[in-house]
């Protein structure tokens, strides 16, 4: 006691670790469904959400960057899913067919106007992943509202911007590119870490992913550890 | 003569009715060309058929359109459209059917009929000709021909020669092969079969009917001896006639004319439900109907809709709204309509379409989901992307409405290689249109493109309408874009920067007429 006493933080820390714990178990025992199995997801991205990749009835939110949108697309898209995009007119179809989303089964409306909410909450039924661009703040009981109607469907919906209540935050923490220099290449390899913030979690999981020019998506070089001294 | 040979021929004995010209009767009645000129319709590369006014300068069929425009310069060039060509061609079949039962249409414009019984009804040959082309007159072909001989084959070739002389001949029975022996062997309508008969000297079909059908059999097969049977007049096939088509197209009058859509569409209703039941009744589904709305003033405007599945009453009526808000109208119309018309354009038994036991797949909730939003908020407001031909990110990404067909262009320009394309990987963000934004140098002007396409000076900063400049930290380009050149009005020349922020994101700008805007954002 008096041990714990002299070291405040070090009590500090293990409270919020048992608390997180804690919080994420109650994060299992909380879900509705049993068949609740996570949907296809890009390998590296998976190990950063909580859960270990998208989740059905999962609301997630992407900042600033539609390639990591369609990062998160890729890979139920490709194991057959619907997805649908809902006002973001400058939704890149070609980086997105490139990045390996099945156009045949993406549904885009780029001008919902003031009807986006409703047009999102129509999708939700339909599709399985639904990425939408809010207009407008959104009240937290009309959150929770698409919310329950999310987790009937098993429906993944992908906000970009802000959101009430979102499962994960993603983000690009820093971004870099490979191939361009003063006045000569052209734009070649991206590398870039992602960031996520959860409830589940207190710090950000961080992963580095090279976006390559064709084809899928391909983890960053793993650091090596070697001993020193 | 026997008996039984008598009656074949009877059984046999036809009635053509020909419309000279029927396929330019079509493109003048659709208002693509005016009456009296020289018309061409192109199928293929090729003239298919033409207006008498171009055959007099010697457009042929089967010339090739380059030299058919040197034959006749103010020719007026036209796409053969085979399907409005048919459709132009029902109603007179319709009326010819109420007229005399039993109808054979061969193809637009020419259709046969047996001769027996019209010729018992009416009197004669002679009255049931003249009956039959006061009907064509009727509906709009005042020039019908008449050829009345045994066999269809024998018909239409006086129905042709009736052209010339006057506008009904009639072969008398058993002689057809008389009439038909000094007419060249072109007639037959093979060219490559006629060119082999040319060559041996086998120039007319009487001179073929002079050979036995064995020997024809021996040399030619099957085809001699139809040939033969063709030639000598002997032919017996009978006309089949069509089953007359069920009246499956419904259409709403309204008295006085309706000028609000909500009104219309409410007052259109009953007429869906019952469009939707008569196709029900006959155990059909339509999967492309055609929706025509007539106004008051006179106007009138028509399109085809498809269905990805098959129509409801519903549906029908969410067409005959979409057309009319799609003219720019959607609280008043500028004319009060007075008819609003649906027609089947494609149907399918409706077994086809049964939903299983455990109802559809997930694709059919897509659909109703994507046709629930298509009523909120229009039919060309919700679509899947599709990939097509060109230069700038824009013209490549296209929005098919969901329930339409990729257009064919779009597929094709895409297979096409489009130099000056912007190679992978490509941006996730697309500006359309552009977003006008500043490039600039150390020295705080504006970087340019001089002649020779290089930069006038290295770009340092860059800032987005307004927000503040950010710094330039690698930079590649300018690549040139010339695009029609030859085309005053639709020319464009830009040059196309790719440019990396501080912050790690990059940009692509393009400079055009001296001014940057923003294509697209690598985010």
């Amino acid at each position: 006691m008096t041990l714990l006493a002299e070291h405040p933080l070090e009590q500090a820390k293990a409270d919020l670790e048992r608390l997180l714990s804690l919080r994420s178990r109650m994060g299992e025992l909380e879900r509705t469904r049993v068949d609740d199995a996570v949907l296809h997801t890009d390998q590296t991205l998976a190990d950063l959400l909580p859960g270990g990749g998208l989740q059905p009835g999962g609301v997630y939110s992407v900042q600033e960057s539609t390639s990591l949108v369609m990062a998160l697309l890729a890979g139920p898209s490709s194991a057959g899913a619907w997805c649908a995009v809902v006002g973001m007119p400058g939704f890149g179809i070609e980086a997105a067919s490139r990045l390996g989303i099945d156009l045949g089964r993406l549904v885009l409306v780029p001008s919902p106007g003031d009807r986006w909410f409703s047009v999102t909450a129509a999708l939700t039924d339909a599709v399985g992943v639904v990425v939408t661009a809010p207009r407008s703040r959104v009240g937290d009981a009309e959150a929770a509202r698409l919310a329950a109607r999310l987790r009937q469907r098993g429906t993944v919906l992908v906000v970009c911007g802000e959101w009430p209540r979102v499962d994960a935050r993603v983000r690009l923490a820093s971004s870099g590119w490979a191939g361009v220099g003063a006045g000569h290449g052209y734009l070649g390899t991206r590398e870039v870490t992602v960031a996520v913030e959860s409830r589940s979690w207190g710090r950000e999981r961080r992963a580095d992913l090279v976006l390559p020019s064709a084809g899928g998506l391909q983890p960053g070089p793993r650091p090596v550890l070697r001993a020193v001294g | 003569m026997s008996g039984g040979t008598e009656t074949g021929v009877n059984a046999a004995r036809s009635i053509v009715l020909w419309c000279p010209d029927w396929p330019v009767r079509t493109a003048v009645a659709a208002g693509l060309a005016e009456d009296g000129h020289p018309i061409a319709l192109i199928d293929k590369g090729m003239v298919f058929a033409s207006s008498a006014a171009a055959r007099h300068e010697g457009v042929r069929r089967g010339l090739r359109v380059r030299e058919a425009q040197a034959r006749c310069a103010e020719l007026t060039v036209l796409p053969y459209d085979a399907t409005a060509d048919q459709r132009h061609f029902d109603p007179l079949m319709t009326a010819i059917e109420q007229a005399v039962p039993g109808v054979q249409p061969v193809r637009p414009g020419l259709c046969a009929l047996r001769a027996r019984g019209p010729a018992r009804f009416y009197g004669g040959e002679d009255a049931a000709a003249a009956e039959l082309l006061r009907v064509a007159a009727e509906h709009g072909s005042p020039d019908a021909c008449i050829g009345i001989a045994d066999g269809p084959f024998a018909a239409e070739q006086a129905a042709r020669a009736a052209s010339r002389t006057g506008r009904v001949l009639i072969v008398e029975p058993g002689r057809s092969a008389e009439f038909l022996a000094p007419l060249p062997v072109d007639v037959l309508g093979d060219p490559a079969f006629a060119t082999l008969l040319h060559r041996l000297s086998l120039d007319t079909l009487g001179a073929v009917a002079k050979l036995t059908t064995l020997e024809l059999g021996d040399r030619f097969g099957e085809l001699g001896v139809r040939t033969h049977v063709l030639a000598n007049g002997s032919d017996r096939t009978t006309v089949v006639p069509r089953e007359p088509q069920a009246l499956l197209e419904r259409s709403a009058e309204f008295e006085p004319g309706l000028d609000r859509v909500d009104e219309l569409t409410f007052a259109f209703r009953r007429t869906a439900d019952d469009f939707v039941a008569g196709l029900t009744a006959v155990k059909l589904v339509a999967t492309a109907v055609r929706v025509s709305v007539e106004a008051e003033s006179g106007a009138q405007s028509e399109r085809t809709w498809l269905h990805p599945r098959w129509f409801t009453a519903v549906d029908v009526v969410d067409r005959v709204r979409w057309q009319l808000q799609g003219s720019g109208i959607d609280s008043g119309l500028d004319s009060p309509v007075v008819r609003v018309t649906v027609a089947p354009e494609t149907v399918d038994a409706a077994s086809h379409h049964e939903d299983g036991l455990f109802g559809g797949g997930p694709d059919e909730r897509v659909h109703h989901a994507l046709s629930r939003v298509q009523s909120m908020l229009g039919h060309d407001a919700v679509g899947t992307p599709a990939v097509s031909g060109g230069r700038l990110l824009a013209d490549r990404a296209v929005l098919v409405p969901w329930g339409d067909r990729v257009p064919d262009a779009v597929t094709s320009d895409a297979a096409k290689p489009w130099p000056g394309a912007l190679p992978p990987p490509l941006p996730a963000t697309v500006y359309s249109p552009t977003v006008s934004c500043s490039v600039v140098s150390a020295t705080g002007d504006q970087v340019d493109v001089d002649e020779a396409g290089m930069l006038t000076a290295d770009p340092t900063g860059f800032s987005v309408r307004g927000r503040p400049t950010v710094r330039v930290t690698a930079w590649a380009g300018p690549w040139p874009v010339e695009e029609r050149w030859w085309d005053e009005d639709a020319a464009r020349s830009l040059s196309r920067l790719q440019l990396v922020d501080e912050t790690g994101g990059a940009w692509l700008v393009l400079l055009e007429r001296g001014a940057w805007a923003l294509e697209a954002r690598y985010d």
